[in-house]
């Protein structure tokens, strides 16, 4: 199986390569068109800021690559949020491949971002097979993905909003797997499995 | 549910040993970091933190080669601290697969790295590590592992970082650290009430109720241990169910 990790200017993607390397799957990380177009699975990963991230992936080509991917794809967290419509991060345009917004946390007096570790529930579909209601894994970040159609699972911080997402062929979880020990694993293993 | 509060291990890196100093002196060793940090992952840490205590004063510049040990090996976040000084100090740190750095003496003598770092990188792997020691009546920031005084008052110091982009505070009070005594539940709470990021309570843990103490009358955000877990005095999943026991939301 040939897995490629997108390289864009995001922080965090080898963490995703260690991660699919302790669970005995060999990845590339890479910006080739090419590779990703004829990968297996693709992982979208990262770190950082909406705007310049678009920024990057369309100077480079990406953005259309990614948007015309078949194959089973993965976002992981800023990944999942380029892969919506519109971030309210320094208002961008993002790809659009799942037609739902990003939204700026509410002040509500709890710390933003949230950092740590959240409870997951109202868990659907094979990314989330043998993984128990109410599994914590690792969130860090200050826009969310509100509750939709596309809901594959369900976090509460302020208020209730979408830890995962399904369009198609394309996955995406707020969280971190590759951070979230061994809930995490089996999450990036139900990936790799489909 | 809410957010859990968070258990970190530190691991003070000496030599690529791990290390704890008592009240910052009379260093000794305790292990290898990688199989330390790999024990604690496995046992219910919900973080590591990795420091570099020599480094500053040394001068040694980075830990990648161990960065990348420990990232392979450890499925939890962990920051990595000590002497990190530049913006390209900390893009080595990241890429070789830390999720976060922290910054201490560099940001006090030049506060806009803090801005440089969270704007390239991101606010949410920027950690603010502050040491600090009351004096004449005011907390005051210390350097280089608390080797160096300054004049700036610890609480303007951290709300000036958080401005600049700081992601979360690991606040170390030196005047518990190593007595095992209790956290500095005052100055915790004090800083996590001025602030809208994260705090993380470091120094003097020596039982479970202080935990429970730091959370609950402190409001930290997460708390931050080494010597009682490295000699085993406190083991995580006790701690962990002990703090549910109490009523305080974690990770189990």
């Amino acid at each position: 199986m040939e897995i490629v990790i997108i390289k864009y200017n995001a922080g965090n993607i080898r963490s995703v390569l260690f991660a699919l390397e302790r669970l005995g799957y060999h990845a590339v990380v890479s910006d080739d068109p090419a590779l990703i177009r004829k990968a297996d699975k693709v992982i979208f990963p990262g770190v950082g800021e909406a705007s310049s991230a678009m920024g990057y992936l369309h100077e480079h080509g990406l953005a259309q690559v990614i948007q015309s991917l078949k194959q089973p794809v993965l976002g992981i967290c800023l990944g999942m949020q380029l892969l919506c419509e519109f971030s309210e991060e320094n208002q961008t345009n993002c790809l659009g491949i799942i037609d739902q917004p990003i939204r700026q946390f509410p002040q509500l007096g709890l710390k933003i971002p949230q950092i740590g570790w959240n409870d997951i529930f109202g868990l659907k579909g094979p990314l989330f097979n043998q993984v128990p209601e109410h599994s914590y894994v690792y969130f860090v970040h200050g826009f969310y993905a509100p509750l939709s159609g596309y809901t594959l699972a369900t976090v509460e911080y302020m208020i209730p909003y979408s830890a995962a997402l399904q369009k198609d062929n394309f996955f995406a979880v707020q969280f971190h797997p590759e951070k979230s020990g061994k809930v995490g694993e089996q999450i990036l293993t139900n990936f790799l499995n489909m | 549910m809410p957010l859990t509060k968070r258990i970190i291990p530190c691991l003070d890196i000496k030599d690529g040993q791990t290390v704890k100093g008592i009240n910052f002196l009379n260093i000794r060793a305790v292990g290898d970091p990688v199989e330390l940090g790999s024990r604690y992952a496995q046992m219910g840490a919900d973080e590591l933190v990795f420091l570099d205590i020599t480094a500053t004063h040394e001068k040694r510049k980075t830990l990648s080669e161990l960065v990348t040990r420990i990232a392979h090996h450890i499925n939890i976040p962990f920051t990595v601290g000590g002497g990190i000084s530049s913006v390209e100090d900390v893009s080595i740190l990241l890429q070789a697969g830390a999720d976060k750095i922290s910054v201490n003496s560099a940001a006090v003598r030049n506060p806009q790295l803090i801005n440089e770092l969270a704007h390239q990188f991101g606010s949410q792997c920027v950690v603010l590590a502050v040491d600090t020691k009351f004096v004449d009546g005011e907390w005051i920031v210390f350097l280089n592992g608390g080797r160096i005084p300054t004049t700036i008052r610890t609480f303007d110091w951290v709300k000036q970082a958080v401005e600049l982009g700081a992601g979360e505070i690991l606040l170390t009070s030196m005047d518990h650290d190593g007595t095992k005594n209790g956290f500095a539940i005052e100055l915790t709470r004090q800083v996590s009430e001025s602030v809208n990021v994260p705090v993380i309570a470091s120094g003097g843990a020596g039982n479970m109720e202080h935990f429970v103490d730091v959370f609950n009358a402190g409001k930290a955000d997460a708390a931050l241990a080494a010597g009682i877990f490295h000699y085993g005095e406190i083991e995580l999943p006790a701690l962990k169910q002990f703090l549910h026991e109490k009523g305080i939301e974690v990770r189990r």
